[in-house]
């Protein structure tokens, strides 16, 4: 029997906010142990929560990139378990009541478009960290109280690389609207896959399993794809899947049982007391929409119809949103898109990529960027010129033009001088300017290069290529 | 009226204007005009409660942690010389103020009444203690309470139960048991108790002194170490019912750092004792509390208490909220499972008690729990704990939240006839100690009158209605629509004008 994986994702995002869920503890990551803590986050007694407004934003404007439905009252809940990094004994989360609910994400998989149902968003506090040393274990609060953003499908993907394709888009439409930094590494975006198998073309769902530490992309794919020939395995033996919580060992490449069904945990959710029903006006949630910028999908297609960009150059473009903006910015000062995408994909990410900085701190401004390319398309300077100016640019202060100017890289269009050139060049190659005259046509590439040799290439191309057709002509 | 000369004191001083033990009986509003006047130096003050404390504070034993006297006492001297120069007050300066002990103070142990918390000293104090610090009131100490407000006498602290001022053999109620002792025995001039089914309103009935539950929301809760959180308040106890209005007055009023306190305006309490009487007001007596298992005694008192009211203009009309009978099963479902989760914490991992070093994480966790909470405590936590079970959710705590809603719009309908409801407190003056310890559900009966204010959020205030034949104070209780605390002290007000109930002391012997 051949079996269908069936595979859903829990997403936990980290919200970009300045200020902890329920306090005013900074979030910033890297601070020594439990100096960003107060009593709220602490869970001293007698201190209570107050809900961060930004967190409630950021999440509303997921929602709405999600194509969610926003729950004008939604409600926080107590999600009750005892844990050393779990300050209060329960976790401050939603659960019936999420802010936001029944959205979709489409992304481009294989050439054709893919959606995959959002069942929910909800808003909950992160744990603090437990770090084991030695016989005994320490706790650091630091993280304790940082706003996540809990997304989580419908199981409406097939495989490890449509869900690596999901994630992608997913962490791409956060970044997009500045709600999270998506750095896996660090943290700021955890997933959970859930995954059962069918038999192919069944309607019906096998028995799921969740798999919890993963931290990368790659171990995303690596765990799923593990995790189906384990169950393929099992099923084709005759066994059965049990319900349970497999843990994904980067160190063995495989996925072991951290608890079954049975020794699942009793959350006890109960809405929180301390905290009344969150209740969203429309007009509110109709502002916050009105802030979400242009998803990354929407503007690739944008840049392909507005500026007539090649489906390559969109893509590379609206990756990241400060590219995207870069890009943008340079094209309202000057009006070729084509110039401009070519010399961004090459010669400009080149030098972000060896400052070892973004393009949020690129070295150059859209200003001074488009002040070298206003160049080249005066026919000033060649477009080989400014390339080999622009770490010069990057480098320093001084405007394209004055750069140009005091290197004397300014290009020879002066028809008198020019004429002057090509003459002294078929002066010196009367062979070749024969045969060029013979109908050897080719011969003139030679000439050409000659011609720009001369001049210290600053001769202008294609002015001393026309210019050695006319004197040349039979 | 201006400061008083230095010589003029001299001279008052000479002629012995008060004793110690007189001014220990004197109200809040007597202290704070005295104080204000400069009739009475703030180190006087100082001196005469502690004094007051040395000698009954054995018997009374109303205090887990006392403030240290000669701390409090250079306080007070710089008091009194920083306004030897200007003399500028402010309603609560220099008065001598207890706090429950589940109300967070910083830098002085707040136990909880709790093992568990026994060697707690807050890094921060609860909004409440914040207002009445920033107004230079003397904290006198923290008042013992049932652990974590668990209880109905005091028994279950883990630092011994308070005695009843009245007689001490009796309890004097609980939780707030120590606050009420305290505020009957002068060994402060007021206290803040809090309530969570009757906490406030039962100790202040049983040692014969007023105390007010504020409506949900009114005061902050931030700082008050929960046990139920959406039934905890904060309020006065006190000597009598203008003193009440007087220190709600500085606690009440909305707080950013706690989302379920109301932002609603604030008014002067006192203002509404410019009505001397209660003409035209309309108070309800709702069959249900008068019914079986009240105390004669207790039921001749509030009815005579009615008489006096309807003699000072009160209309008076019987009402009915039929689900009284299921409020206690509604209040122990809602209010343990929210003590089961807000419990949770004291797990022996960041402060508080933790049992002898363990092995295993579970181990640690269970024997902690197990050593650091007393037996009322774990029987609510695992009441809670099953009625928030999956599969038993919709069974207990689902439905009580359903019966509380029920509760609530009783109370909403009866108070658009009537302004207020008066009913006895509880249905029988302090028991012996010992009388109820061995049975809980006897001791979860003592509160059947004050728990359905508390699930509406509804304000409620005791005060006193008489006197048993044995000498024990006896309570009434006068509930107000939310947020109306002006109406229920204007009328509280006016029948303690007209009655001599708090002129009657108790010998403390």
């Amino acid at each position: 029997m051949r079996f269908e994986p069936v595979i859903g994702l829990e997403v936990h995002a980290q919200l970009q906010t300045r200020s902890k869920m329920f306090c005013g503890c900074a979030t910033e990551f890297g601070a020594p142990a439990n100096t960003r803590t107060c009593p709220v986050c602490l869970g001293l007694p007698g201190a209570l929560p107050v809900v961060n407004a930004r967190a409630v934003e950021m999440a509303i404007r997921t929602g709405l990139a999600l194509h969610c439905d926003v729950r004008p009252a939604n409600q926080f809940a107590r999600k009750n378990y005892f844990y050393p990094d779990l300050p209060k004994g329960y976790q401050i989360s939603q659960y019936n009541r999420p802010i936001c609910e029944n959205g979709w994400l489409e992304f481009q998989a294989n050439g054709t478009s893919r959606k995959v149902r959002i069942r929910r968003a909800h808003l909950e506090e992160d744990a603090g960290k437990n770090i084991h040393a030695g016989a005994g274990s320490l706790v650091d609060l630091n993280r304790a109280g940082t706003p996540l953003i809990e997304i989580v499908t419908e199981p409406d993907m097939g495989s490890a690389e449509e869900v690596g394709l999901y994630l992608k888009a997913l962490r791409d439409v956060l970044m997009y609207i500045d709600v999270c930094d998506g750095n896996m590494e660090q943290g700021s975006l955890r997933c959970e896959p859930n995954l059962s198998l069918r038999p192919a073309g069944s309607g019906e769902l096998g028995t799921k399993v969740e798999l919890k530490n993963i931290n990368s992309f790659k171990f995303v794919k690596d765990a799923i794809e593990y995790e189906i020939k384990r169950q393929t395995n099992v099923l084709s033996e005759g066994g059965t899947i049990h319900q349970e919580t497999r843990l994904w060992d980067i160190e063995r490449n495989q996925t072991a049982v951290m608890r079954s069904k049975e020794e699942a945990h009793d959350y006890r959710y109960f809405p929180d007391p301390d905290l009344v029903p969150l209740v969203i006006a429309e007009e509110r949630i109709e502002e916050l929409r009105a802030t979400i910028q242009e998803l990354p999908k929407d503007r690739h297609r944008r840049f392909q119809e507005e500026y007539g960009l090649p489906d390559y150059d969109a893509g590379v473009l609206t990756s990241s949103r400060a590219l995207a903006d870069y890009f943008e910015a340079c094209v309202t000062l000057l009006a070729e898109p084509k110039l401009i995408s070519n010399f961004l994909m090459s010669e400009f990410l080149r030098e972000v990529h060896q400052a070892g900085t973004s393009v949020e701190a690129a070295p150059v401004s859209p200003e001074r960027l488009v002040g070298l390319l206003q160049l080249v398309r005066d026919d000033t300077i060649s477009l080989k010129v400014a390339k080999e100016v622009f770490p010069e640019l990057c480098a320093g202060d001084k405007p394209a033009a004055q750069l140009v100017e005091e290197k004397g890289l300014r290009q020879l269009s002066d028809e008198g001088e020019l004429r002057a050139l090509i003459d002294a060049v078929i002066e010196q190659h009367p062979a070749q300017a024969a045969q060029y005259r013979g109908g050897k046509e080719a011969v003139i590439g030679f000439l050409v290069g000659q011609a720009m040799k001369r001049s210290g290439g600053k001769a202008n191309p294609q002015k001393v290529n026309a210019l050695f057709k006319t004197r040349l002509a039979p | 009226m201006p400061a008083v000369a230095a010589g003029c004191r001299f001279f008052l001083h000479t002629q012995a204007r008060f004793t110690s033990m007189s001014l220990v009986k004197w109200t809040l509003k007597e202290l704070q005009d005295r104080f204000t006047r400069g009739d009475v130096s703030a180190v006087e003050i100082v001196r005469a409660y502690f004094l007051r404390i040395s000698v009954v504070e054995s018997k009374v034993k109303a205090y887990i942690t006392l403030n240290d006297k000669e701390a409090t006492l250079s306080q007070a001297e710089a008091l009194d010389h920083a306004l030897s120069a200007w003399r500028k007050t402010e309603p609560m300066m220099a008065m001598p103020i207890a706090v429950k002990d589940n109300i967070c103070t910083e830098n002085l142990p707040t136990t909880c009444g709790s093992r568990m918390l026994g060697n707690f000293v807050p890094p921060y104090s609860a909004t409440v203690v914040d207002a009445l610090r920033a107004q230079q009131c003397f904290l006198i100490g923290k008042t013992n309470l049932d652990e974590f407000g668990m209880g109905s006498s005091t028994e279950y602290s883990a630092f011994g139960a308070s005695r009843n001022p009245w007689k001490l053999s009796r309890v004097p109620g609980g939780s707030s048991g120590g606050s009420a002792a305290a505020v009957a025995a002068d060994e402060c001039v007021a206290a803040l108790g809090t309530d969570t089914g009757g906490s406030i309103r039962q100790p202040a009935a049983c040692c014969g002194v007023v105390g007010l539950k504020p409506t949900y929301g009114r005061v902050s809760r931030y700082g008050l170490i929960a046990f139920a959180s959406s039934l905890d308040q904060i309020g006065p106890i006190t000597k009598d019912v203008m003193d009440a209005a007087l220190l709600l007055n500085v606690l009440a009023g909305r707080d950013p750092r706690d989302s379920t306190s109301a932002d609603k305006p604030v008014p002067d309490f006192t203002r509404a004792f410019k009505k001397k009487d209660v003409k035209k007001l309309k108070i309800g007596v709702p069959l249900e509390f008068f019914a079986e298992g009240l105390d004669p005694e207790v039921y001749d008192a509030v009815g005579e208490a009615l008489a006096v009211l309807e003699d000072l203009g009160g209309a008076i009309e019987e009402v009915s909220l039929p689900h009284t009978g299921v409020a206690v099963a509604t209040y122990y479902i809602v209010a343990t499972a929210e003590a089961s989760s807000n419990l949770a914490r004291y797990d022996g991992v960041k402060y508080g008690f933790r049992a002898k070093e363990r092995s295993d994480l579970m181990e640690m966790y269970r024997a902690t729990r197990q050593e650091g909470f007393g037996p009322e405590v774990k029987r609510r936590i695992m009441l809670g704990t099953y009625a928030l079970s999956s599969g038993y959710y919709d069974a207990y705590y689902a439905k009580a939240q359903a019966v509380r809603t029920l509760i609530r719009e009783e109370f909403g309908r009866v108070f658009q006839d009537v302004d207020v409801l008066v009913t006895p407190v509880m249905p029988t003056p302090a028991f012996q100690l010992g009388e109820k310890i061995e049975d809980p559900l006897q001791m979860y009966l003592s509160d059947l009158y004050t728990i359905s204010a508390s699930l509406a959020g509804i304000p409620a205030m005791s005060l006193p209605c008489g006197f048993s034949r044995q000498g024990l104070p006896i309570g009434m209780q006068i509930l107000g629509r939310p947020f109306e605390e002006d109406v229920v002290l204007r009328a509280a007000r006016a029948y303690e004008l007209a009655t001599d109930w708090r002129k009657k002391r108790p010998l403390i012997r």
